[in-house]
């Protein structure tokens, strides 16, 4: 007997009597979602802009980071401050990108968390890979919580997708927090009107 | 990991030889379990939150080879390959052979409590193949030579001068150097190029989805994915009891595992794999080693609803002053206390002991375990099957006893808060377990039990 059919029988004997699974519906309040948002995107250590217009973005960015840095867009206003098509690089050939300006789908409002799907991402590891990052949040996509998210991504396909909420982090020395554990430093998250 | 016989209260003395450090590491654990209340208490559907996640994982439980054969479907027509190993030599012997097969000797690995279960490093090391550990903390034992001592903050046990001397021998940072910003740039540095370079990368699993068959996995730092995406085999390694049922259920457990970790809102990175990268290898290794069997212990398999967010162990009076080292077992504190005894009851016979059995760790529990109930009924079980000194064994027998009657244990009580004004050596002696090295708190001038009576009194 293999040991997937060893396994597949004796949890088969010793799981108990099938329960029901439970049929419940949070309630939540679907107002000031962008205050909401920025409250807690602020205190996990992101900074937010309100922007009405993508152009504002290259103002931002040229007065918040490094100008000889390289830039990657998934946006194609983005075209003339930042690299737009790197569907073909190897991952490794992005070890050295300042920032990357990517669209999220979703954004949620009682964690500040974006939903960054592989086809937004261009390539997996940029997100990670690059020192800073700034995702691009339309207003009209914000959701009060997670359950929410989760319907509006209901049985999309992906390969790839994540969550992100802000910088990356970490708190191993003796609770002491530090931005910048192996992803992006910092995270500017910009919400479109 | 290095084999004592020594039990967990011996280890907990030496823990305890240096009081100013027991105490630090204390106040540091209570802190993270503040920050969890902080963060739950702005949830006002928290408690419906629980009990849906707890039912969601019964249901779980009691379908969980359906699940498993859905899931495995669902991840084989994403293109991911399927392993199952009933035990942790299978687990390793699978690791090795995938690694053996694209020719890998080095390999980086994000968090992974199972493979810590497994004793994979030590595996692979023995078989020629160098595994970088690539979280922080992970990081920072490894170097120390030394297991996790918690599951979530793996070197919540080191002070930062220590670390600071780790990578003053092994990363060259400055002779005496410990702030926390700098250590952790060097670390950054570091481990950035081995991701940069190593052709394999192995994860743990929080979440696994029947529905579609993908696995979620959640980290602050980043370094699941940056290893993961820069890797041709990417090797995700699961305790079948991983399942959820279905994609919305995330919701749920991804509201509940972060507040109650540390009291963020969630991860600063919630990864969804489904489908390997074009031209890259996933595979998944869904791993038993002893999780059926205590699926088959009725008192104890809800210990499987866990999703190692270790709040129980921030809030174990026990855990904080004994340190997780001393639970000699990969997952410490109270969960760990119940898990352990059952893959062997005679080497961790000593853990359920290791509880005051005041319940705080069940109270915090984002998925409802009964962990104190368990603790206690382990006990029971041990003593049966002969794996408890005699000493312990006669204690233990008066407990039950005494708690078995409801009205005696409000006489013994009000009589045992007298014995212990006058006769404190009578409670304090050596009989009483217990007693090694603590005070007996001063006795409460009313029991609880009386001021509510009298308060009951008074409001009428
Ligand atoms: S038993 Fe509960 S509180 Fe403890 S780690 Fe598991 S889920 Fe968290």
């Amino acid at each position: 007997m293999s040991s997937r059919d060893k396994i597949l029988a004796a949890v088969k004997a010793s799981q108990p009597q099938l329960t029901e699974l439970p049929k419940v519906t949070i309630p939540q309040s679907a107002e000031g979602l962008a205050e909401r948002f920025t409250t807690v995107a602020t205190a996990i250590g992101s900074k937010v802009y309100e922007i009405s217009d993508l152009e504002e973005i290259k103002a931002i960015v040229s007065a918040q980071f490094n100008s000889s840095s390289r830039i990657i867009s998934s946006l194609p206003e983005m075209q003339d401050i930042a690299e737009t098509d790197i569907a073909q690089f190897d991952p490794h050939s992005l070890e050295n990108v300042g920032l990357a300006i990517l669209k999220a789908e979703i954004g949620i409002a009682e964690n500040a968390a974006a939903w960054v799907p592989e086809s937004n991402a261009m390539q997996r590891v940029l997100p990670f890979i690059t020192q800073h990052l700034a995702l691009v949040i339309s207003k009209s996509s914000l959701v009060p919580t997670m359950h929410q998210a989760y319907e509006v991504i209901g049985d999309r396909d992906y390969g790839y997708a994540a969550f992100i909420a802000g910088p990356s982090k970490t708190a191993d020395i003796e609770q002491s927090l530090v931005l910048g554990a192996h992803g992006p430093r910092s995270m500017t998250v910009f919400l479109l009107k | 990991m290095k084999e004592t016989l020594q039990d967990h209260a011996a280890l907990s003395d030496i823990f305890n030889q240096d009081e100013p450090r027991v105490n630090w590491h204390d106040e540091t654990l209570w802190f993270v379990r503040t920050k969890r209340d902080r963060a739950v208490n702005t949830i006002p559907e928290w408690e419906l939150l629980r009990e849906t996640a707890s039912q969601i994982k019964h249901n779980v439980l009691s379908n969980l080879s359906s699940y498993l054969e859905q899931f495995e479907a669902n991840a084989i027509a994403n293109g991911v390959q399927v392993h199952w190993a009933a035990d942790a030599k299978e687990h390793n012997e699978i690791v090795h052979s995938i690694l053996k097969k694209h020719a890998v000797n080095r390999m980086v690995k994000s968090k992974s409590m199972l493979t810590e279960e497994c004793h994979l490093n030590d595996y692979l090391a023995e078989n020629g193949i160098e595994v970088v550990d690539t979280d922080l903390g992970e990081r920072i034992v490894q170097l120390a030579d030394e297991p996790p001592s918690h599951i979530v903050l793996p070197c919540i046990h080191k002070k930062k001068e220590e670390i600071g001397d780790l990578f003053h021998i092994h990363l060259g940072t400055a002779a005496g150097e410990a702030d926390p910003q700098v250590l952790t740039e060097a670390a950054r540095q570091d481990l950035r190029s081995a991701f940069l370079t190593r052709r394999a990368a192995l994860t743990g699993v929080n979440f696994a989805v029947a529905e579609t068959g993908e696995i979620v996995v959640c980290t602050n730092e980043g370094n699941a994915d940056m290893g993961v995406h820069l890797a041709d085999v990417h090797i995700a390694s699961m305790g079948i009891e991983k399942l959820i049922p279905e994609r919305k259920h995330l919701g749920f457990f991804l509201r509940l595992l972060t507040r109650s970790a540390t009291g963020q809102p969630i991860t600063t990175y919630s990864s969804h794999f489904k489908k390997p990268r074009p031209g890259q290898e996933m595979h998944i290794v869904l791993v038993d080693n002893g999780r059926s069997r205590q699926l088959g212990r009725e008192d104890f398999r809800n210990s499987l609803k866990c999703i190692r967010c270790g709040a129980c162990m921030n809030t174990c009076p026990v855990y904080r002053r004994s340190g997780g080292h001393s639970y000699q077992y990969a997952i410490s504190g109270p969960i760990g206390s119940i898990l352990a005894p059952n893959l062997d009851m005679k080497k961790h016979a000593d853990l359920p002991f290791a509880s005051t059995l005041c319940g705080s760790c069940s109270n915090v529990c984002p998925v409802k375990i009964d962990i104190h109930d368990q603790l206690y009924k382990w006990r029971q079980v041990l003593v049966k099957e002969g794996h408890v000194s005699p000493v312990k064994a006669a204690g233990m027998r008066g407990m039950a006893w005494m708690f078995s009657f409801p009205a005696f244990f409000n006489i013994a009580g009000k009589s045992g808060r007298w014995f212990m004004k006058y006769f404190p050596f009578m409670v304090n002696n050596k009989l009483n377990p217990w007693y090694k090295e603590r005070e007996m708190p001063a006795p409460p001038k009313e029991s609880f039990r009386e001021w509510y009576a009298k308060r009951e009194k008074n409001k009428k």
